[in-house]
């Protein structure tokens, strides 16, 4: 009987030092451009992001953590023996910190997803046999990592497109901006919360119907709408740092549509990104508590408070570091740009983690980037970095997988 | 951990670009005060601002060098790199054609005879107008690029370079008029410094010229 508080002990030790590396880490990706064009200051950031974050968790992060869970590995075949289930995925969490440990110490850009996939098909395939991976499972979400990025490039880039015609090119961008941005600020407010009423909110037991649904969406994405509104017509033209076409000003209309995409964005995160550190947690209590494989068995929500928690942790501690570094490197992403970039990212990582698909948020940020590039609205981006990341995506899943095999024998052998 | 967002900017080369012109405009400038000083006869203040046109043209040609390291190929833009580098060439010799009138005078201790002084002195205010004029193109690059270079802001552009050509097209009938002055009063002067006038005279026009090509890469960016 001790040996259970042993295994959610460590479950619960790894999986809050995976969300709270991700706090500490990834979370500066949603936050660094408001804080780097001075839309929000860190404090503000850091409070905006923790508040998002935990709520994306929370809310919307069950599909997901039920896909690691028990989306990847076929339960089935353990019942005889839950333990190794426990092993496994307690070596799959160990394995995805190392890896993840020793890529940063390195500074290969990697991702976590990628990692914890990786090693959860590892222990699986290795540890216990092919058959108990549910190949047709990991295929959807291997495509889901290419189809990710492109898809949030291909936003991003029709995005900037219609922010450049209806508003950059035009004789007076200042008064375009005003009147159009409000619009953005619905759209982005409607997309987010929509998707989360509809996909998120039933694994916290909460059933809205279809048409409340839409309703809801609209009048949260309409009040957004009108405060970002009242906040923008109050911004004046600064006549010191002004030419012509007022494009300073301009981006300080965009600034404030960014506060509501950066929010956006950390909810996002939050829902998809949490999974990687509680689902192996949940799978290991899920099996310690019931003695069995019980499949049907629900998430308890504290889990996934505790993985929001972890993640506000980390952000708490090392994020404010990470952000602060973040924004002084991507300058380039002036508000109109990185809006477009972070819209698009966010509604690719919430429709995913609606539907339960682990993905990369930064590979797809980084796609939602390349996009707005691709829209010429980017100064410069380098391809080296570019083809690395492409490199780090195909060396993360066997390096995660490896390690978590190594792990899982050693489990075997030391755990009771 | 190696930041992926971060990495993914290569250096943006628009602000130095802009920076970069400016510190050749703010050299061509020192050219007026070095004339007067020549006109005056003036040895110290002569010395003093040939040394700050150095130093200018030697800052520029620091920054140059930067910029050029910061651009690698796999640096992918909305224009193309090769037009930015021309850009930034045409930029840096506005700042070497200002060291060589300057280098010249100075190196040969010339007078400007007082028939053409005035004429003179108007023709290098044209050309440092011009540079001027080119600074104020170029320091709507950052601005071209938000506006994805289409729309109102490139008809701002495509303005102030046809003013750019009107200057320099000023300064051509300038230098006409100013080689005939030097020609009626020719054989009153030293062969030698005859030369070197006539020689002088055309370095400055450079000025000018050098001002228009960068409007001309700038539409070329345009286009």
């Amino acid at each position: 009987m001790e040996a259970q508080y042993i295994y959610i002990g460590l479950a619960a030790a790894f999986g809050l030092f995976m969300a709270w590396g991700i706090g500490a880490n990834d979370v500066a990706n949603a936050m660094a451009t408001s804080v780097g064009s001075k839309a929000l200051t860190i404090k503000q950031a850091i409070l905006v992001a923790a508040i998002f974050e935990f709520a994306g968790a929370v809310l919307a992060g069950g599909a997901v953590t039920s896909t690691i869970r028990k989306g990847i590995v076929d339960t089935d075949l353990l019942s005889g023996s839950p333990e190794l289930l426990v092993y496994g995925m307690l070596a799959a969490l160990l394995a995805a910190a190392t890896w993840l440990l020793i890529a940063s110490r390195n500074g290969w850009p990697v991702s976590t997803t990628h990692s914890i996939v990786g090693a959860i098909v590892g222990f699986a395939a290795v540890g216990i046999g092919i058959d108990a991976v549910q190949w047709g499972k990991v295929g959807t979400i291997v495509m889901s990592w290419v189809i990710s990025p492109v898809t949030a490039g291909f936003i991003a880039y029709l995005i900037y497109r219609s922010v450049q015609k209806l508003i950059l090119s035009q004789d007076d961008p200042l008064a375009r901006a005003k009147r159009y941005v409000p619009v953005y600020m619905f759209l982005a407010a409607f997309t987010i919360t929509l998707v989360t009423i509809l996909k998120g909110l039933k694994h916290v037991g909460l059933e809205i119907s279809l048409r409340d649904s839409y309703i809801l969406a609209t009048v949260i994405a309409f009040g957004i709408a009108l405060l970002g509104a009242v906040v923008i017509n109050r911004i004046q033209p600064d006549p010191k740092a002004e030419k012509s076409q007022h494009f300073y000003t301009v981006e300080r209309v965009f600034g404030v549509l960014m506060v509501i995409t950066a929010c956006g964005m950390a909810f996002a995160h939050g829902s998809n990104d949490v999974a990687n550190a509680i689902g192996p947690l949940a799978a290991v209590i899920g099996v310690a508590t019931t003695g069995s494989i019980a499949a049907k068995s629900s998430l308890p929500i504290w889990v996934l408070m505790l993985g929001g928690a972890g993640i506000v942790i980390g952000l708490a501690t090392f994020g404010r570091h990470v952000i602060a570094t973040v924004g002084k490197k991507i300058t380039q992403l002036t508000p109109s740009r990185g809006f477009a970039a972070e819209l698009a990212a966010a509604t690719t990582i919430v429709i995913a983690s609606g539907t339960g698909i682990p993905i990369s948020t930064t590979h797809t940020l980084v796609g939602a980037v390349l996009g707005v590039g691709m829209a010429r609205g980017i100064e410069a981006i380098d391809l080296r970095v570019v083809a690395r990341i492409l490199v780090s995506w195909v060396v993360t899943i066997p390096a995660g997988a490896i390690l978590a095999i190594l792990f899982f024998f050693v489990f075997k052998a030391v755990l009771p | 951990m190696a930041n992926m967002l971060a990495n993914i900017f290569g250096s943006s080369p628009v602000r130095p670009l802009e920076r970069h012109m400016d510190i050749v405009y703010r050299c061509a400038k020192k050219l007026r005060p070095f004339m007067n000083a020549v006109i005056r006869r003036d040895l110290k203040r002569m010395t003093e601002v040939r040394s700050q046109i150095e130093a200018l043209e030697h800052e520029a040609d620091n920054l140059k060098k930067e910029i050029r390291i910061n651009m690698p190929k796999s640096l992918f833009m909305p224009v193309p790199r090769e037009d930015l580098l021309e850009l930034l060439l045409v930029q840096d010799k506005i700042a070497n054609r200002t060291k060589d009138v300057s280098g010249v005078i100075f190196g040969r201790k010339m007078k400007i005879p007082k028939q053409i002084a005035p004429q003179f002195m108007e023709f290098v205010d044209r050309n440092i107008d011009a540079a001027k004029q080119a600074r104020k193109s170029v320091r709507e690059l950052d601005e071209l690029f938000t506006a994805g270079f289409k729309g109102a802001e490139v008809a701002l552009v495509t303005d102030m370079i046809e003013e750019l050509d009107r200057i320099e097209t000023h300064t051509d009938e300038q230098q006409t008029v100013l080689r005939s002055a030097l020609f009626e009063i020719e054989k009153t002067l030293d062969p030698i410094d005859a030369m070197f006038l006539y020689e002088v005279i055309e370095l400055t026009g450079e000025i000018a010229d050098m001002a228009e090509r960068v409007g001309r890469r700038l539409e070329l960016l345009l286009s």
